[in-house]
């Protein structure tokens, strides 16, 4: 069972969320695709861990064989080649890694290089296993990265912790999601963030339900919008100070308090029986 | 003397300097020698991405000496220079004053190159 | 004229709220939203005229006419992104084309064309004050170039000003590269966590290695002083202007919540950002001594 938890705006509680379900889930991974800017580690402090270089394919050329035909230059979608003074200049941060210029060299000047862009971290913690994808600053994309996390099996249920918004990067974290769990809190940026991020499961056909988080006493724009819209509302996680604080010290709620042990123990068999309703009624 | 490119607004010679080098409508193709202008189409500047890039090819390959901007990116400048082109930095967006003040040799070179726009079709 | 882009690391820092704060404390008359894919300007930023609205074109999409192909798996064999289904008949994965063309170019009949596809929208208003903004459409890609596209759309309006206000996108991958591009500061809101501290570092990493001035201000500060104090250590320890503390308010949240911005009515927060607003201006228009 994949569960990817998501939310449209930042800062709304997904990791929260995502670490503490899987510390609670019994054996688990917990897989980290928010790439950028990765933070479930800090919480887990994951031990035996291994790293593993992750890597894009970028060409590079041989000048003795080139011919200046520039068939490359002309063919390449993305400009990251030029010919100047007889050579070929490649742009690396351009390039898509396509392969065009590699596959349509008449003379086999063209081949591929590796360049690191980012790791993948792995490691356990008491239950789960941690991994952890991690951009390399100033590289612009993770989602090579992201493609591996998923692509490695899983045993247990695996919560993906995924990046913010609605581009191609969280598209690429719920690729493989049975379930997708919309972490939504009661302001006005989150319920026009959580529309766009809905709009996304629903164009994935995923199954997905809210979770209403920080909730105050008073009107809830965020649950409004869900009931309007006939949203699952999986649960809500009321406005506290102290799983603030613990989490603000990246400190694991569940592991600490039986209280929120219980509560993210309640979510998860929610989930649970949502992700069986789904099968079910799909098979 | 030489030829020298600048980026334009329009093909035409009342047309002023655009602000952008990659996504220039045309370059001016001036000859100091024989004060003949011609107009080049910048394909690049409906290029997804790398439009910098493509662009400096087209000046390089117009066979340009120089080249007169108000701004230009690390990329295509990068290109730019591995041609043995001097790029120089424009003092407002009137042609014939630019044309002007490099032919008197008043011009000084450009030499804050901006990051790239970054503006590939990247995700 | 200056050029202020507001940026976290961290999603939910405050970055909308602060640069609200300062559009209104400034009275700019010019800013952009370059969190195209989560754009919330708008929200606090009321406009009362009907912008311009332009269609923006990422990369184009391959398509495959099933009436010429002959199903010799050349594309799908040569495809890097795995954008092409050989389910039934041949068909691209809309979301995974990245529009590079080499389906196009190595089918022998002529059966894959590349066709433009509409990423996003790009909106500006242009009235008294230019407001330049965008929309991703989910899934999509060529965010950094729509970032390029909003920060183009405000050079393309001549209007007389010294400061241009830019709200950025969390992260620090190509939307955020791009917004950097031409930039005189970065004023980072950082969040007392160790989270918020942690994607903290690496914006900071990102905008010094783009060599663009970087000054940081703390919201929220009193979620957690320990941290606060960690963060500031972190500032002098590297000679970052410090730009002030905001402290967490529920009346601020409130105003946000109701459209308008911390600095619409009297409460902590608001009063907060005044001054971390005059400090961030006293560093941003100081004369470089480099």
């Amino acid at each position: 069972m994949k569960i990817a938890v998501l939310s449209g705006k930042g800062g709304t509680g997904k990791t929260l969320v995502s670490v503490n379900l899987a510390a609670v889930a019994g054996q688990s991974s917990y897989i980290d695709c928010d790439v950028e800017e990765p933070n479930g580690y800090l919480f887990f402090k994951p031990e035996s861990v291994e790293s593993e270089e992750i890597s894009i394919k970028i060409p590079i050329v041989d000048e003795t064989l080139c011919n200046g035909c520039r068939i490359c230059v002309e063919f390449c979608k993305f400009n990251a080649l030029a010919y100047i003074n007889d050579k070929l200049l490649i742009f690396d941060d351009v390039c898509h890694s396509c392969r065009g210029c590699v596959l349509f060299c008449q003379e086999k000047a063209l081949e591929e290089r590796e360049k690191v862009i980012g790791s993948i971290q792995r490691g356990v913690s008491e239950n789960v296993a941690v991994a952890t994808g991690m951009l390399n600053i100033g590289e612009a994309s993770g989602i090579p990265i992201i493609k591996k996390l998923l692509h490695d099996a899983l045993t247990g249920p695996s919560i993906i912790d995924c990046p913010p918004g609605s581009a191609c990067i969280v598209m690429e974290s719920i690729r493989d999601a049975d379930y997708c769990i919309l972490v939504a809190e009661p302001t006005r940026f989150g319920v026009h963030n959580l529309a766009m991020v809905r709009d996304l499961v629903k164009l994935f056909n995923k199954p997905h339900g809210v979770l209403l988080n920080k909730c105050l006493e008073g009107a809830n724009p965020a649950e409004e919008y869900c009931v309007d819209k006939g949203l699952k509302i999986l649960g809500k996680i009321p406005f506290d100070r102290e799983l603030g604080m613990i989490n603000s010290d990246a400190r694991i709620a569940v592991r600490e308090n039986v209280k929120y042990r219980d509560r993210f123990a309640s979510l998860l068999q929610v989930v649970r029986e949502e992700v069986r309703h789904e099968t079910v009624v799909d098979s | 003397m030489m030829k020298i490119a600048l980026p334009v607004d329009n093909n035409s010679l009342e047309t002023r300097l655009c602000v952008s080098f990659g996504r220039a409508p045309y370059f001016l193709i001036f000859d100091t020698e024989s004060n003949e202008a011609a107009f080049l189409n910048n394909s690049a500047a409906t290029s997804q991405g790398g439009a910098g890039i493509k662009a400096a090819q087209a000046v390089v390959d117009s066979h340009a000496g120089a080249l007169l901007t108000p701004r230009c990116g690390e990329k295509a400048a990068q290109v730019i220079s591995a041609a043995n082109i001097k790029i120089f930095k424009t003092i407002n967006d009137s042609i014939q004053d630019n044309i002007a003040a490099f032919n008197e040799g008043k011009l000084t070179l450009l030499t804050d190159v901006h990051p790239g726009f970054h503006g590939q079709g990247g995700k | 004229m200056k050029q202020l882009l507001i940026l976290s690391g961290k999603g939910g820092t405050g970055k909308t709220t602060v640069a609200s704060a300062f559009i209104k404390l400034a009275q700019a008359r010019v800013y952009a939203d370059c969190d195209v894919d989560a754009p919330n300007l708008h929200l606090v930023m009321h406009q009362h005229s009907v912008p311009r609205r332009t269609d923006y074109y990422g990369m184009p999409k391959a398509e495959i006419d099933s009436e010429l192909c002959i199903e010799c798996d050349l594309c799908r064999q040569n495809c890097c992104f795995g954008a092409i289904k050989a389910d039934g008949e041949y068909r691209i994965d809309y979301y995974a084309c990245e529009g590079c063309g080499v389906c196009q170019a190595i089918c022998p009949v002529g059966a894959v064309s590349l066709k433009p596809a509409v990423a996003g929208e790009l909106i500006l208003y242009h009235n008294d004050t230019v407001f330049s903004t965008a929309q991703l459409n989910m899934g999509s890609g060529t965010s950094g170039m729509l970032v390029t596209e909003v920060k183009k759309q405000l050079r393309s309006v001549i209007i007389d000003t010294d400061l241009v206000i830019i709200d950025g996108s969390p992260g620090i991958g190509c939307p955020v590269i791009a917004s950097l591009s031409g930039v005189d500061m970065v004023l980072i809101v950082a969040e007392p966590s160790v989270m918020g501290i942690s994607d903290m570092e690496r914006i900071i990493k990102t905008a010094v290695m783009f060599q663009v001035r970087v000054a940081v201000c703390i919201n929220k500060y009193d979620t957690n002083p320990g941290n606060t104090e960690r963060i500031e250590i972190f500032c002098r320890q590297r000679q970052l202007p410090l730009a002030g503390r905001i402290p967490f308010d529920t009346t601020a949240v409130a105003a946000i919540n109701n459209g308008r911005t911390i600095v619409d009515l009297d409460c902590a927060a608001g009063r907060a950002v005044t001054n971390v607003f005059f400090r961030t201006m006293t560093t941003l228009f100081a004369r470089e001594r480099d």
